[in-house]
């Protein structure tokens, strides 16, 4: 079962953190992959934040087809960030060319609205996917202003020390981590959590049995991001973007709809009838578990939610200004061990735990009592 | 040399022509007369024979012959009299001496035409053989990576939604203070959506089924609601409803048929504002599975009192509903006036959607309705549906099969996103070899919302004796020898309306558990699987390419 290791923090700090929590939840995951997701970043990127930052892995020759794209579209390249590889045993060879490029809008798009900036960046890096997925020259994981995302085969701590990430300079005030244990699919990148569009992003444990209604509901959107599925993941992150960005519901809605209440515990919340509806018209996108799903919204919040049955219990904890959100308690110790653990919080079925930015204040939204 | 009177068998049929051979035990048979007078065909009669005895008695064989006059129990071979095979004789007989034997050889249908009248009958579809929905598996069992569920211990919610679903875009919601709430400033139409148990029992009329029957599955559906709280519906067929029902409380379990014949439909129109409660739904019958392309058909031997009154009709007629409705001539007219004519009846506050029959056009009626925002689903009824009262070429050999037809409209809405929104119901074969609860898993991971039965409860709740083998399947005549489909008070009166609701409460309890053993090894609880399909294999590469579902063996 995969491992899950989510820090929000008011100040920057290094993606090392999560890898170290990993590593101490390393009887959960067979070390067949890492993912990181970093927003709100520092570092390098600091002073680069309205800029799209696009990261992805890529061959020679992808190098060249993404550039060429790149340019045609009206991109400008600022600045290039790459890990400094290092060969570490037991790791598979390193490919050509890891990289966040950061890019200036087209000038057409300068002014445009937010709304309109994400869709033109969705829409670029679902072409450079398709460009490069046949042939594996062309990974792309994000693109997005003040987002980096890494992700390779092999053990965390070891794919850390390939990035060189121990001693490097990137840090960010949210990382998720993601340890893989491959179950089902085959090892792939497209496969590894976190996933990530337009702004919201989420990693989940355990498998989802209603994968294949959930993934027709969502390619019935025609929305062009709802693509890949190469892990039955990747409908939570989809559900997130459109309940939150297309439905633009309150993000509490998200249990909501994947973890409906009973008719007899719908007619207690004060939203009722609006609820009925809504559990009607998302049917399809009840996950029915067994899972714990950790997320983040474009704004900074972070969030974890359980599914019904409760089968993957996750726990939050921490301090004011840093909190982790993680899927075994011993993860918790190391990303901050001085914490109060009395405190700790072990989100129960109906339960929504809720970082705000900037890991100011923890709520633990209640889907009864909303 | 034998007078050629005698030899002029020819145009005889023999026993090894007719479909079941009576077979008489002369050692057990104590000729009481019960089996000959129970026979709702008068295929077996008493008879008088005589016989030759060669005996011989003493220390040294002396044979004589002699003459003796013997009682027997003799099956004609007249046609219009063959052996239905329902065995009403064995069921009284009280030495076990006569019980029919299926003739696998018969040349029945060489010769059930006299008169130049296609052979008629009730029943299924005589196809004994596996249907396709036997033969899914359900193959994608949670493990250790997704623990399966307990069907004991965790909390299932085994319901589905009837009504047309607005898309989550098209919700008149606002947002007040952090919270979603409805707003009606726009005046945007809600429809209405009913949650019910995902069987239910599908349309058959009390003309069809006699009183004690009709009202024995009415009493189980009310019970089911009202004491187990399993919301199961039911269907009434066209034909009208009693009048006290339609006025009371548990109308809301029932869903009203209209179809060609609109037979019923004065009472129900005029009962209207007398009602307490809207039904459940309306169907609008446009095709039966069991015999496409056909209209209804109440014999005129069933037609008597309480019907005729019913139905607005004189006693004693043949009551034919068209095989269309004679006054629409196009789909728009047929369905999308027809739909609003009955939403506006009840001030749109019931779901109406229309039955079809399965067939390869499916799909353009399918589509029709998914731009129709008032049809409320589709009911799909497969070529294994059965029927009162219809030709024998239609039963056999008319229609399309379920699993395909409702698998390719599944996919057609997915394609267009709109699975949700109109939810479609599958009929016919359902528990044809009594798998009901598997039989509608499978469907439901095929694409179905809901699933229709119809010969399953009969054959479970009131021993109907009809199978694929042509065995009885006379419900067509008013002979129905279990008292289930007459309306002969001498036969109905066999039939106990509280025996028939127990069994029906029985077989919707059963199942909802079972449908739970179903659904919590493949790691679902709360919401139904429907087009679950990577659950589902099959061992049959075509079959599975065709259902878009994995082959396995």
């Amino acid at each position: 079962m995969c491992r899950l290791a989510a820090i929000t923090s008011h100040d920057y700090f290094s993606p090392m953190e999560n890898i170290l929590a990993l590593e101490t939840m390393k009887e959960g995951h067979d070390g067949s992959g890492l993912g990181l997701t970093l927003k709100d970043l520092g570092g390098p990127f600091e002073k680069m934040k309205g800029y799209p930052v696009l990261s992805g892995i890529c061959s020679k020759k992808g190098a060249k087809m993404l550039d060429d794209y790149m340019e045609k579209a009206g991109f400008k390249l600022i600045d290039i960030w790459a890990p400094k590889i290092k060969a570490v045993k037991g790791m598979l060879a390193a490919r050509d060319h890891y990289f966040a490029r950061v890019y200036d809008y087209p000038a057409s798009y300068k002014h445009k609205p937010v709304r309109e900036r994400d869709d033109l960046l969705m829409n670029i890096r679902i072409a450079l996917r398709k460009m490069g997925e046949s042939d594996e020259s062309i990974f792309v994981f994000s693109f997005y202003p003040d987002v980096l995302t890494l992700k390779e085969v092999g053990d965390p701590l070891q794919v850390a020390e390939f990035f060189g990430l121990d001693k490097d300079t990137l840090k960010a005030k949210v990382i998720f981590a993601q340890g893989r244990q491959n179950t089902n699919y085959a090892i792939y990148l497209y496969a590894c959590h976190p996933f990530f569009i337009q702004g919201y992003c989420s990693m989940t444990n355990g498998e989802n049995t209603a994968f294949v209604p959930i993934r027709e509901y969502l390619t019935g959107r025609h929305f062009p991001g709802y693509i890949g599925y190469n892990s039955d993941s990747e409908v939570f992150t989809h559900i997130l973007h459109y309940t939150s960005r297309q439905l633009g519901f309150p993000l509490t809605y998200y249990k909501d709809v994947i973890t409906p209440l009973k008719e007899s515990e719908i007619e207690g919340r004060e939203d009722r009838e609006s609820l009925k509806l809504i559990k009607q018209s998302l049917r399809p996108l009840c996950i029915d578990g067994p899972n714990v799903v950790i997320g983040f919204t474009p704004d900074g919040t972070c969030f974890m939610v359980h599914d019904a049955k409760k089968l993957r219990p996750g726990v939050v904890g921490g301090l004011k200004g840093k909190y982790a959100l993680m899927s075994e308690e011993c993860g918790l110790d190391s990303a901050i061990p001085k914490r109060d653990k009395t405190q700790d919080i072990f989100p129960m079925k109906h339960d929504m735990v809720i970082i705000r930015p900037k890991a100011e204040e923890v709520t633990v939204w209640n889907q009864l009592h909303n | 040399m034998e007078p050629a009177t005698q030899l002029d068998y020819n145009h005889q049929l023999s026993l090894r022509e007719l479909p079941y051979i009576i077979r008489w035990r002369d050692d057990r048979c104590k000729r009481c007369g019960s089996c000959t007078a129970v026979c709702p065909v008068k295929a077996i009669e008493p008879a008088v024979k005589v016989q030759r005895v060669v005996q011989s008695e003493g220390p040294v064989p002396t044979p004589t012959a002699s003459r003796k006059i013997v009682h027997v129990v003799e099956q004609v071979t007249d046609i219009e009299r063959y052996c239905t095979g329902c065995g009403t004789c064995t069921l009284v007989c009280p030495n076990e001496a006569i019980e029919p034997e299926y003739n696998p050889q018969n040349k029945f249908l060489h010769f059930k035409n006299r008169g130049g009248e296609g052979y008629k009958r009730g029943g299924r579809r005589n196809d004994p053989s596996v249907s396709t929905l036997d033969r899914l598996k359900f193959t994608r069992i949670s493990m250790l990576t997704d623990p399966a569920l307990d069907a004991g211990r965790h909390e299932f919610r085994v319901r589905t939604l009837l009504g047309r679903i607005l898309p989550a875009d098209e919700l008149p919601l606002k947002k007040v203070n952090g919270n979603l709430v409805v707003t009606h400033e726009n005046g945007k139409f809600i429809p209405p959506v009913r949650e019910i148990f995902p069987i239910m029992i599908g349309s058959m009329s009390i003309g069809a089924l006699s009183p004690p029957m009709w009202e024995g599955l009415a009493m189980g559906v009310t019970y089911l609601n009202e004491v187990e709280g399993l919301p199961v519906v039911m269907a009434t067929g066209e034909g009208g409803v009693p009048p006290r029902l339609l006025k009371s409380k548990y109308l809301k379990y029932f869903i009203l048929q209209i179809a060609s014949g609109y037979f019923g439909w004065d009472e129900i129109i005029h009962s209207i504002p007398h009602m307490v409660e809207d039904p459940a739904a309306i169907e609008i019958k446009y095709g039966q599975g069991a015999k496409p392309g056909d209209g209804g058909l109440l014999m005129a031997q069933k037609v008597l009192k309480l019907i005729a009154s019913i139905r607005g009709v004189p006693q004693f007629v043949d009551l034919a509903s068209p095989p269309t409705h004679q006054t629409k001539y196009s789909i728009e007219e047929a369905v999308a006036k027809m739909i609003q004519s009955m939403s506006m009846a009840w001030g749109f506050r019931v779901p109406v959607y229309p039955k079809i029959s399965g067939t390869k056009t499916a799909r353009a009626v399918l589509n029709n309705l998914a731009r129709n925002p008032y049809a409320a689903a589709l009911s799909i009824d497969g070529e294994d549906g059965g029927t009162g009262a219809a030709y024998n070429v239609s039963l056999d050999k008319m229609g399309h099969p379920i699993a395909s037809n409702i698998r390719e409209c599944y996919l057609d809405l997915v394609k267009q996103g709109k699975q949700n929104e109109l939810p479609l119901i599958a009929a016919g074969g359902v528990g044809k070899k009594g798998n009901l609860a598997a039989n509608a898993a499978a469907l439901i991971m095929l694409g179905a919302s809901v699933v229709s039965i119809g010969k399953y409860i009969m054959q479970a709740t009131a021993n109907c004796l009809g199978d694929e083998f042509n065995r009885c399947n006379l419900c067509n005549t008013g002979k129905c020898p279990r008292g289930i489909t007459t309306q002969d008070p001498k036969l109905y009166r066999r039939l106990d309306s509280d025996k028939v609701a127990e069994r029906v409460v029985e077989v919707f309890k059963s199942s909802n558990v079972e449908l739970k053993k179903i659904f919590a090894p493949m790691g679902r609880s709360t919401e139904l699987p429907i087009g679950m399909s990577d659950g589902l294999s099959i061992d049959d590469k075509a079959m599975a390419e065709r259902l878009e579902i994995s082959y396995a063996c």
